[in-house]
């Protein structure tokens, strides 16, 4: 009776069990990369807008406060987009004919809201406050990154859940003084550039941190890291 | 070795005399590899076959329109999805109980029914596993159950039951299937060696992973086989344990019971011994395996189940006895509304079912008969559904607050799914029977006088 199996079939089965090993160790590295990847999260994506705001020239260029056109971040749970009144406060006098602000002259004579595309999106079963970290002394750029160098909008980290709880379960990493919240170039304290609070000057982040959470009385990690925080 | 064949008056054999290895190797690799399949069997196939679609019907129609088109209501949460898993995890014990305690304990005549005793864990396992993934009201999320470094940051809550469930019953399955397959090996290379069919010789070939049967590899293969057995019994008795806390931890009465875990191991080889008669009986006659299967197998069967039913009566008497002993009133109204409420018929026929019909076990007579047999091993099946069927809603649907009592009153996907995993255990039987051998071949040579040692 001859072989069933030719001698390879020796190699083929070592290569099977061996391989097997780097197989499953691949669809694991996969799945944890797919699941955090822009793929799922949007970060990094810039959707079309119907106007293609420049932040980059409304901050870095003119000097625009942030709070000039998202009025509300520091008093409501939502930051609030800009009515066409406030983009017309200035483009009724500048750029009148520029043809990139039609939209915008027609929602103002229509009355039509523009339709925006909204860039950092959460679900509805996660109640965001913006006012909240605004008072305790986190800034724009901490969350949203460098808006001030955007020319278009996108969302700059996952807003996944893993991502809110690493800054819950340590807020000193990221707390600055409540004055330069709005501030887009703000630097951690080192010891070349020491932040100023309450006349005392910091050189590092941990210690200006733990005295910013006794200051603006953070909760406990306990406290901010429960499900009532944000599901509401 | 001797002992085990010889035919006394009172003891049949665990094997007919007059069999040598050829005998044995022929009777039992011919199932699977010569004799034709029978019309009957494609019958029994075609009907198992088609409850399977039944119950993929219903669970494709549940993930459509929800939980709602089950009985369960806001007292009874828990009605037939959960009636159903404790059920069949229950019968699947057997298997493992046959395959490895009775291993330990040196049973020879386990080697005839071990084989498809696993099997019949296996399928009973892969039934009772649809559940606890269906009944959920959000089944596609059901792997948040697994700890795995997500993206949320969250992680399951080790304290629930239901979590331990998960690792119980995965565990279960995966050292049941490691068990069963190892064992079967030798067999696979057997029916490799034996086979005209040069396909047939190739995927039995790779099965068998190039198994030659050498004193070092039994040598090997006897250790890892018995360490598995070491393993697969704390497994056996922990994995129940672990279905009757999600019962025992809760605070209702009638679930909140210390006895609980031994009381449903007991009631799991109770009604796992049943479900193996239920099967060995019809097939020792159908494929004449009468030589193998012996009125002896049938005897001890018979006797395991009359002492797991003893303590499971013990079980329901405790359960009874602490109603009034423990002088709580809710335990006390517990008691009463099994007897005197709307499912107490329920409860009797639990009772006459598990406690009173097997007591005519006690006779030798029935003990030997296989109809007899059968027709017992389908009442305490019948009356095992009930056990479960009377602590999951009898005990929720009448609780501490009169306000929320309510009735549970299964809807037909409740019953069509029930039905399906019957009918999905029967189509993975046909097919084993026609696949793999039924009995173990190699542990049946080892009964035979020709495999004894003589010093």
């Amino acid at each position: 009776m001859s072989q069933i199996f030719h001698r390879s079939t020796n190699t083929l089965s070592r290569a099977t069990i061996f391989g097997a090993v780097f197989v499953v160790a691949a669809l694991a590295w996969v799945a944890m990369e797919v699941q955090r990847s822009p793929y799922i999260t949007y970060a990094g994506v810039r959707k079309p807008q119907p106007v293609p705001f420049s932040h980059q020239h409304h901050v870095t260029g003119l000097g625009v406060d942030c709070r000039y056109c998202h009025t509300s971040v520091e008093t409501s749970s939502f930051a609030g987009i800009p009515p066409t009144k406030t983009c017309m406060n200035c483009h009724s006098q500048i750029w009148t004919n520029a043809q990139l602000l039609d939209p915008v002259r027609a929602s103002y004579k229509s009355g039509e809201s523009l339709q925006w595309t909204r860039v950092n999106q959460l679900p509805d079963f996660v109640y965001f406050n913006h006012s909240i970290h605004i008072n305790k002394g986190v800034g724009c750029n901490t969350c949203h990154g460098p808006v001030d160098q955007m020319p278009l909008m996108y969302q700059q980290e996952s807003l996944q859940m893993e991502w809110c709880l690493g800054c819950h379960r340590a807020p000193e990493k990221n707390l600055r003084p409540r004055d330069q919240v709005f501030n887009m170039r703000y630097q951690q304290p080192t010891s070349a550039n020491p932040v100023l609070v309450d006349g005392q000057s910091y050189t590092d982040q941990a210690e200006l941190g733990t005295a910013l959470v006794k200051k603006y009385n953070v909760r406990s990690v306990k406290d901010i890291t429960t499900c009532s925080t944000c599901h509401r | 070795m001797d002992e085990q064949v010889r035919v006394t008056a009172d003891r049949a054999p665990v094997i007919e005399p007059g069999h040598t290895f050829g005998t044995v190797t022929e009777k039992i690799s011919a199932i699977v590899l010569t004799r034709p399949a029978s019309n009957g069997w494609f019958a029994g196939f075609g009907i198992a076959f088609m409850l399977t679609m039944m119950m993929l019907f219903a669970i494709g129609y549940l993930f459509l329109k929800g939980i709602g088109i089950w009985g369960v209501t806001i007292p009874i949460g828990w009605g037939f999805a959960i009636v159903n898993f404790v059920w069949w995890i229950g019968i699947g014990h057997a298997g493992t109980l046959i395959s490895a305690i009775l291993l330990l304990l040196r049973q020879s005549w386990r080697n005839s029914i071990n084989r498809f005793a696993e099997a019949m864990t296996l399928f009973a396992v892969a039934c009772a596993g649809i559940f606890p993934a269906i009944h959920v009201g959000r089944p596609w999320l059901a792997y948040w159950l697994f700890p795995y470094p997500n993206s949320m940051g969250v992680w399951p809550q080790f304290r629930s039951p239901l979590m331990w469930d998960v690792f119980a019953v995965s565990t279960y399955a995966t050292i049941s299937a490691l068990f069963w397959f190892i064992g079967l090996i030798p067999d696979l290379a057997t029916l490799r060696d034996r086979t005209e069919n040069r396909w047939l010789k190739i995927v039995y070939g790779i099965l068998s992973f190039g198994w030659r049967g050498s004193a070092r590899h039994w040598h090997r293969y006897e250790t890892a086989y018995l360490l598995l057995a070491g393993l697969a019994t704390p497994l056996v008795l922990s994995v129940h344990t672990v279905v009757s806390f999600d019962f025992a931890v809760g605070i209702v009465p009638g679930w909140h019971t210390t006895i609980f875990p031994p009381y449903f191991v007991a009631g799991a080889i109770y009604s796992g011994f049943a479900m193996v008669l239920m099967l060995a009986i019809p097939i020792r006659k159908i494929y004449g395996l009468e030589d193998f299967i012996t009125e002896r197998h049938l005897q001890n069967s018979a006797k395991v189940m009359l002492a797991t039913g003893l303590i499971v009566a013990y079980g329901y008497g405790i359960e009874a006895f602490m109603g009034w002993y423990g002088g709580d009133r809710y335990d006390a109204f517990t008691l009463w509304n099994r007897l005197h409420g709307p499912y107490a018929p329920l409860y009797y026929a639990l009772l006459a079912c598990n406690i009173f019909i097997p007591q005519v076990l006690w006779i030798r007579k029935l003990r030997t008969s296989p109809v007899a047999l059968f027709f017992i091993s389908g009442v305490i099946l019948v009356g095992m559904w009930l056990e479960r069927f009377i602590i999951v809603v009898v005990s929720l649907h009448r609780d501490f607050l009169t306000s929320s009592w309510g009735m549970y009153y299964p809807t037909r996907w409740d019953w069509m799914t029930y039905i399906g995993t019957l009918g999905m255990f029967l189509m993975l039987m046909f097919l084993f029977l026609r696949i793999l051998p039924a009995i173990s071949i190699f542990e049946m040579r080892t009964l035979l006088p020709e495999a004894e040692v003589r010093e």
